[in-house]
């Protein structure tokens, strides 16, 4: 969930009235926010990097307020704002509009070379805006909140704003070899080529993590003027020559992109936020971008369009009994402007261009119970009439584990992902003898595979726990994963069953003796005959020569037990002998 | 040491006694250590009402290690005096002698000696007197013989400042009979045995009595583990609430099911290598059910039942990715989805407790594996209100009443709402659950009929197990790292009952 910081001064300035922490906590709730914390910009620097540093920073109090993933609208102050004032009916949804300039249209040239690597742009210009340093911040950091957002780290989207009246149209969006790109990049003094600069962002802790978009690509994208000045070469940097300060009034916007629909819903959240400070508010001056197909295409979009939904939809779906009229307005104070029409159920709702959010009738649904206010309806039980049942192996495992309790041993809980050596060099055993999955994204080699066998497990428990005084008899029932070609994703959960005794003898004795009480348990009488058990003289790797067994059950091998090897216990960083039990429990079912 | 030769003693004597005896002036009799008599007293009394014993304090006092010296050999001036003989003495030799330092002084200012300094060979030490009389020391012997309460209190205060006398408090105990007196203590009884039993002998036993202040000794047992004897009471409160299982012993999970099939589109940053896990081997899925499949690309894709899609390239190589299942959401898909397969539609209410994965960063409250619980009911025409209800009733058996919601975005569900408790500890509201009814684009691709409505809702068993338990460190409960002492120790889970000891009659 994105976090949005404003200055509280400035918030509640912008929203015509002053709240206590507490009532603001409240009206965030209410509309779906969260006021995640109050601070400072001293207090976040001095949490971060110590007292010291946090000498002489501003103490203006800041509220940090988490923002659901959906609303781009409500990405920074402006937004937010907006949003209240329309949910507190202070003021009217703005209708946004995109007007033709007055003299000749911006024009963005895309060159098919831009196909392979980032396909799609668009623009749009505000024209005579006034910024003060505020509004500026919050335009810069608009920015910012998009591109970790909706832009996924300026994977799908980067934007590029620049100082029109530095610059001469029409603009070129093309694609070139990164020795070919050079120019002077924002708030440098010096001209670099593209192969020098990524070099340079290596070691900048802000851009360093956009490098991997285009790092290995032939070809970089590029934006040039028509005097060949560099606007930006897009998802790294801008050029520095139309930078824009606080005293820029024509501002030129550029969306890149590989994901058409969301440069589009990008530039719409720009534009339509910040048209608020242009001299004819909320009016956005149109640029003309045209495809390597040579199809013209008209930015921003502003699209809006209408959605009809029936008003018992929204009474049955929110389970509330409001007339059609009532809902129309509810639905208005989250910046749905709607009227009752048709048969006098139908409710037509118009959706503006910044509630990109809005694709299906649930959508508005929710906002009308938004707007009823979630805590205002009724509660009811549905009638629902069903049977309970248990998962069979849940079942099983549940009523097993309270008997191993009462049999003298103390269930352990282990993870299931752990590493290769674990279930196999410290076992004795090959890896690739495992099949087990393997994960490809390991942070670190506890997460490198999921588990095989129950037994590390248990084992790290014991290492970790050699204070506790002796015998330690541990147990758990769980699952592990195997490989398995039958299965749609390719491998398996089984339900393992593992015991350990770990004490000065190795108690072989009071091991088998607990596969003889489960085998009871399990109502599986000893012996060949009659589906009965037995456990047979094998080996393994991981037990001790002539000490390990082969339980069969109905001839079909379940698992082995015996006295672990003492290598195996070395391995796991213990010092006393240890006999073990494990085994499958779904032939039991 | 009841049955110690002091205790005889002391209750022999006792019974000759008129009235009782004090322990010190019993020790001094027997001629033993003060101590010996209070152990003795003590053991007594705790075999109930044999004796009964009064501790007295009493102010004495004593004589210092030099005092002692001082009443057996005279004091420092007196010896001075004597070692003076008539014809007199060199001051340098008197000044060699043991107490010649201290005693020349005193017995000066006594006028028992004089110092004739134009002596031949120096100063020479003659009497004044034919006698003295040794006050200090009479005085000390006077003390010694215990009376001295015959001194007065500024001779006794000289005394003191002349570190000869000190006033010591003696505690000591004035015992007398009690109502159950008797001499014959030493014969009690440990325990019972057979032989008494048989014999009847324990008619005419005295039996020592127990310590219940000790503590007992506990039972050699299993324990079960915390977090899974809470996940025991969720299932108990599903399975009561009328919610059928949902199979869950899948660990390893298709990007379709856990992602797509929900109708988070693949861009998402759930999906990212970050946050989840991607398997290398076997790095695809199988096998995909292709008729649905088609159906969710084109919802994500180009939109349908009534939706817009997102409208972006969906890519079947990325559903078939292989991973840790982030949510048992993925189960639930998979459930729904089977329902949808049967016709007619039958309304279904469904649950799970089971283990889910992220790459995450892992802190003192994350782990990169944790239990998720889930609830779901598929029904005709269910409403928020009914997932509120069904919160409300869920969470009543949790023990927990006061609940609000707040609206909320999940890529699944619309309308979405987290749930809120109010937590007295920590005297604020507390997120406790997410929630909300699953998007129709999710739901109609299954082929669920359309005025089908499925309310779910999801928490982690984690949080409530630590806050029952007051766990700060999710290592401490989950995972090899756990501190078995902890589990040994952990009470029983009734989620709806605080636990403690019960509430005492004026409470009640």
């Amino acid at each position: 969930m994105p976090t949005v910081s404003v200055k509280r001064d400035l918030l509640f300035r912008a929203l015509g009235r002053t709240y206590t922490d507490e009532e603001f906590d409240e009206l965030c709730f209410e509309f779906g926010l969260e006021l995640d914390e109050i601070t400072s910009e001293k207090e976040i620097i001095s949490k971060e990097q110590g007292n010291e540093k946090a000498q002489g920073a501003s103490d203006v109090v800041l509220y940090k307020i988490d923002v659901p993933a959906n609303r781009y609208d409500l990405l920074c102050l402006e937004g937010l704002v907006r949003g209240l004032q329309v949910f507190k009916e202070r003021i009217k949804t703005p209708v946004y509009k995109r007007v033709m300039p007055n003299g000749e249209i911006q024009k963005l040239i895309i060159t098919e070379e831009t196909a392979k690597i980032r396909p799609y742009a668009v623009a749009a210009v505000l024209r005579n805006i006034k910024f003060t340093k505020d509004r500026y911040d919050s335009f810069i950091e608009l920015q910012e909140k998009l591109h970790q957002n909706i832009c996924r780290k300026r994977a799908l989207v980067a934007i590029g704003t620049h100082d029109l009246d530095t610059l001469s149209g029409p603009f070129t969006y093309t694609a070139k070899k990164p020795s070919d790109i050079k120019f002077k990049p924002l708030n440098k003094t010096k001209e670099y080529t593209a192969c020098e600069l990524m070099n340079m962002y290596k070691t900048d802790n802000h851009l360093k993590h956009y490098l991997h978009i285009i790092e290995n690509k032939p070809l970089y994208p590029v934006i040039y003027d028509s005097n060949g000045v560099v606007l930006s070469m897009p998802p790294i940097i801008n050029g520095n020559h139309s930078k824009i300060t606080v005293n820029t009034r024509n501002i030129f916007i550029e969306c890149t992109g590989t994901d058409f629909t969301k440069a589009k819903i990008v530039l719409d959240t720009i534009v339509t936020t910040f048209s608020e400070y242009c001299e004819n508010q909320f009016t956005v001056e149109a640029a003309e971008v045209v495809f390597p197909n040579g199809k013209l295409h008209t930015f921003p979009e502003l699209a809006y369009r209408k959605e009809l939904v029936r008003a018992d939809l929204i009474n049955k779906k929110v389970g509330i009994r409001e007339t059609p009229e009532n809902l129309a307005k509810l639905l208005t104070r989250m910046c749905l402007k709607s009227e009752v029409i048709g048969d006098g159920n139908q409710i037509e709702i118009e959706i503006p261009p910044t509630r990109a959010d809005i694709i299906h009738a649930c959508d508005i649904i929710e906002d009308a119970a938004i707007a009823y206010g979630y805590n205002n309806i009724q509660m009811t039980l549905p009638k629902t009439y069903t049977i309970a049942n248990q998962f069979p192996l849940n079942k099983l495992t549940e009523l097993l584990r309270h008997d191993m309790a009462a049999a003298g041993f103390t269930e352990a809980l282990t993870f299931a992902l752990c590493s290769q050596e674990d279930i196999a060099d410290k076992l004795g055993l090959d890896i690739s003898a495992t099949k087990a999955v393997h994960i490809s994204n390991p942070k670190t080699a506890e997460f490198q595979v999921a588990r095989t066998t129950l037994l590390p497990g248990l084992l790290k428990t014991i290492a970790a726990n050699r204070k506790m005084p002796l015998p330690l008899k541990l147990f758990e029932i769980s699952d592990i994963v195997i490989k398995d070609s039958s299965r749609d994703v390719g491998a398996r959960n089984y339900r393992h069953l593992c015991a350990v005794y770990y004490n000065k003898n190795p108690g072989f004795e009071i091991i088998h003796g607990l596969l003889d009480r489960v085998m009871q348990l399990l109502d599986v009488p000893p012996g060949e005959k009659k589906g009965g058990y037995v456990i047979r003289a094998s080996e393994g790797p991981a037990f001790f020569p002539g000490r390990c067994a082969e339980i069969f059950v109905r001839g079909q091998s379940i698992g082995k037990l015996g006295v672990l090897h003492p290598d195996v216990i070395t391995k796991f960083e213990l010092t006393m002998p240890c006999s073990c039990v494990e085994i499958n429990i779904e032939p039991f079912l | 040491m009841a049955d110690g030769p002091v205790a005889e003693v002391l209750l022999r004597r006792l019974e000759a006694a008129d009235g009782g005896l004090d322990s010190a002036e019993l020790a001094a009799e027997l001629g033993v250590e003060h101590q010996a008599v209070v152990g003795a007293v003590k053991s007594l009394q705790a075999l109930g009402e044999i004796i009964q014993a009064e501790l007295r304090s009493t102010k004495r006092w004593e004589l210092t290690a030099e005092g002692e010296e001082i009443a057996r050999e005279g004091s420092h001036e007196a010896r001075v005096f004597r070692s003076v003989p008539s014809e007199g003495l060199p001051q340098s030799e008197l000044m060699r002698l043991p107490s010649g330092k201290v005693g020349f002084s005193k017995a000066m200012s006594n006028k028992w000696i004089r110092v004739d300094k134009s002596a031949a060979d120096g100063p020479r030490v003659f009497r004044v007197v034919d006698s003295v009389e040794d006050e200090v020391q009479r005085r000390l012997q006077t003390v010694r013989g215990g009376q001295a309460e015959k001194l007065g209190e500024k001779e006794r205060s000289e005394l003191r400042k002349r570190k000869l006398l000190t006033e010591v408090t003696l505690k000591t105990y004035w015992v007398s009979k009690g109502s159950a007196f008797s001499t014959s203590i030493s014969k009690q009884e440990t325990e019972l045995s057979p032989e008494m039993i048989s014999s009847g002998s324990w008619r005419d036993r005295p039996f020592k009595p127990y310590n219940f202040s000790a503590h007992g000794v506990l039972p050699d047992s299993g324990h079960l583990h915390p977090l899974l004897k809470v996940r025991t009471q969720f299932r108990q409160i599903f399975l009561e609430m009328g919610f059928t299982e949902m199979p869950t012993d899948n660990f390893i999970e298709s990007s379709f099911w856990n992602f797509d099939a929900l109708f988070q589109p693949q861009q998402h940053p759930a999906r990212d290598q970050h946050d989840t896990f991607f398997l290398q081997d076997p790095a695809q899925a199988l096998q995909l059910p292709m008729d649905y499949v088609h159906r969710v690309k084109r919802t994500h894709s180009q939109g349908g039942y009534g939706s817009l899609g997102y409208k972006y390239n969906w890519k079947l190589d990325e559903a078939r990715k292989n991973l840790l299942r982030t949510h048992t959401t993925s189960a639930s898909a998979r459930a729904l989805y089977r329902l949808a397969q049967k016709k007619p539609f039958t309304p279904a209410k469904y649950f799970s407790i089971d283990r889910v994965f992220r790459n995450e960063t892992l802190d003192a409250t994350h782990l990169a594996e944790f239990h998720q619980i889930e609830g779901v009911v598929a029904d005709h025409g269910l409403t928020l209100g009914h997932l509120m209800g069904v919160l409300r009733e869920f969470f009543t058996k949790l023990g927990i009443t006061q609940l609000r919601f707040k609206p909320t975005y999940n890529p699944y569900t619309e309308p979405s709402m987290e749930v809120f408790s109010y937590h007295q500890g920590l005297k604020k509201w507390v997120e406790v659950g997410n929630s909300g009814l699953f998007r129709p684009e999710m739901l109609l691709p299954m082929g669920l009929p359309e005025n089908v409505s499925v309310i779910a809702w999801g928490l982690s068993l984690e949080r409530p197990t630590m806050i029952k338990y007051g766990i700060n460190n999710i290592r401490e409960l989950v995972g090899h790292k756990v501190n078995l002492q902890m589990v040994y120790d952990s009470p029983l889970c009734r989620l709806d009952n605080e636990g403690g000891p019960p509430p005492t009659q004026e409470a009640a």
